[in-house]
């Protein structure tokens, strides 16, 4: 079999080139997707027969929410391969995932405490969704305090790729444990979004908001990854043929 | 048009929560891309200082080749 | 690297550690002082009324044993970094992963079997029946080693950074919560009389899964802080 385009992933000036031309096949059509459901979700979704208008919110909280657990995934993934197969990119990758994923988690926890008002009378209900996000945020916190107190580049992409990989074994578990707290706790959860029919005209601005939300962190992705190659590179050959 | 943005009562809940998200989406995009420019403009910095840029990369690239 | 030798090797390094420990008797007793202030302040600072600390017991008894353990990491490696001991380890042809499953193990000697042991006092000064402290110390026993084992990775990872503290809990305790929701739950049962063997299953689950896979992070962790 020829591996040559999986060792292509290797080659910082190639990913770089690559990820360059990528970038707006991923900006625009997230662009037109998260604009579309904007429009879905406000204008033409009706309102929900329990909660009113105020059901809106789920069309940028569950994206956030999605994009930050999806983002943790992505990041465990690229330390993984980056840990196997010694790939300096996927480290890139990595490097480049946690913050985007952090700022995301943040949002889920905000729409999530203001979609709570509404719905329960309170910012913040120990509701086992929100609880688990809040871990997630410091699962990020501490890759980034991890990564930010180690100088050497390769040490740290490495002792950070082992932490995205305990994190990720762990994730379930934590989720699976604070469902089961909550169960025991029976704390109110509004946000169950497995209702048996949800109309074709409320759902379909959400997956395009998912969608859309995906294809955004793909394009911001590539963008920190490039920034963070040429940091890495800086003295390499090739970008002197890439810059003039 | 009123109607709208009072969003059936919800408005003070609703428009925060889409602040929130349009102003996470805006920052990201935004420091990436300034990295990326300072990045750049780092790294021309360094070649107009004549800083030799050395061989290191293409080595790793042909050793990961070499592995197959 | 024959079976026996392996074994030999592990055991060398607990009673290394436990000789090392006698000769330095307040690195071992100051995690299970911090164990006792801290679950003595609640009173103070809530209600000395038995009946409503014992509501709360569960929470004050894990969270309290959660930080001991945590106070007691940081020595874990880091000496042995200092002095080159972890090298001679790297280097010794036998598996690091058993090495450190063994100096895990004697952290758990010395704070984990300890805090537990400690419980039926603590948990007495809490108001919980004499009852339920079966459960509870079954529970403590099977968490403590998990937390260990956590905070072994966590103790190694931070064997490369600059600094250790603050960041070791920060790392570890997002991890430890699975522990903590079980650990809690088993000991609320406990005092409520009931069955408590689901959250027990449930930490046992956590701790095999731990035992199977966190030397092998530690390990990773170790070979990366050491170079």
């Amino acid at each position: 079999m020829d591996w040559t385009w999986f060792h292509k992933f290797g080659s910082p000036p190639h990913v770089y080139r690559l990820a360059g031309l990528l970038t707006p096949w991923f900006a625009w059509p997230a662009a037109l997707l998260i604009l579309g459901a904007l429009y879905g979700g406000l204008v033409l979704a009706p309102p929900d027969y329990q909660q009113g208008d105020g059901f809106r919110i789920i069309y940028v909280h569950a994206p956030s929410a999605w994009l930050a657990v999806m983002i943790y995934a992505v990041m465990a993934t690229a330390a993984g391969v980056g840990l196997i197969w010694r790939m300096k990119v996927a480290h890139a990758v990595a490097a480049s995932c946690a913050g985007v994923g952090a700022w995301f988690t943040v949002v889920s926890l905000l729409t999530g405490m203001l979609w709570g008002k509404p719905m329960w009378g309170t910012y913040w209900v120990w509701d086992p969704r929100l609880t688990a996000q809040l871990i997630l945020l410091f699962l990020y916190l501490g890759f980034m305090g991890l990564r930010a107190s180690i100088d050497d580049v390769s040490r740290a992409d490495r002792a950070s790729a082992v932490l995205a990989l305990v994190g990720v074994v762990n994730l379930p578990i934590i989720r699976y444990s604070v469902e089961w707290w909550n169960s025991i706790h029976q704390a109110p959860s509004v946000m169950k979004m497995d209702r048996p029919s949800m109309p074709f005209d409320m759902l379909a601005p959400l997956l395009a908001m998912l969608l859309g939300f995906s294809l955004y962190f793909g394009a911001v992705l590539l963008i920190r990854l490039r920034a963070e190659i040429l940091r890495r590179e800086r003295n390499a050959s090739w970008i002197r043929e890439e810059l003039t | 048009m009123n109607e709208f943005f009072s969003m059936g009562g919800y408005a003070l809940f609703l428009w925060p929560a889409y602040a929130v998200t349009l102003l996470a989406i805006v920052i990201n995009v935004y420091t990436a891309r300034r990295d990326l420019d300072r990045a750049r403009t780092e790294a021309r910095r360094r070649l107009a200082s004549g800083a030799t840029g050395d061989a290191s990369s293409v080595a790793t690239a042909s050793a990961v080749r070499g592995q197959s | 690297m024959s079976g026996p030798g392996v074994f030999r090797a592990a055991v060398w390094v607990v009673q290394r550690d436990l000789r090392l420990a006698t000769r330095r008797p307040a690195q071992v007793l100051q995690p299970l002082a911090f164990f006792a202030v801290v679950t003595l302040l609640f009173p103070l600072g809530y209600t000395p009324e038995l009946a409503k600390l014992r509501a709360i017991a569960p929470g004050v008894l894990w969270v309290a044993a959660l930080l001991a353990s945590m106070l007691a990491l940081e020595s874990l490696f880091r000496e042995d970094a200092d002095d080159g001991t972890l090298e001679q380890f790297v280097v010794s042809g036998q598996p690091l992963t058993i090495l450190l499953l063994a100096k895990t193990a004697t952290h758990w000697l010395l704070t984990g079997l300890p805090l537990t042991l400690m419980a039926p006092l603590v948990g007495g000064a809490l108001g919980v029946p004499f009852a339920a402290l079966g459960g509870i110390l079954s529970s403590l026993v099977l968490g403590t080693i998990s937390l260990s084992l956590i905070g072994a990775v966590g103790a190694g990872l931070t064997l490369a950074s600059r600094r250790g503290g603050v960041l070791l809990s920060l790392l570890t305790l997002p991890l430890a919560v699975p522990v903590l929701i079980f650990g809690a739950r088993a000991t609320e049962l406990a005092i409520a009389g009931d069955s408590l063997t689901a959250p027990l299953y449930l930490l046992g689950a956590v701790a095999v899964l731990g035992l199977t896979l966190a030397p092998l992070a530690a390990a990773a962790a170790v070979r990366i802080g050491l170079e």
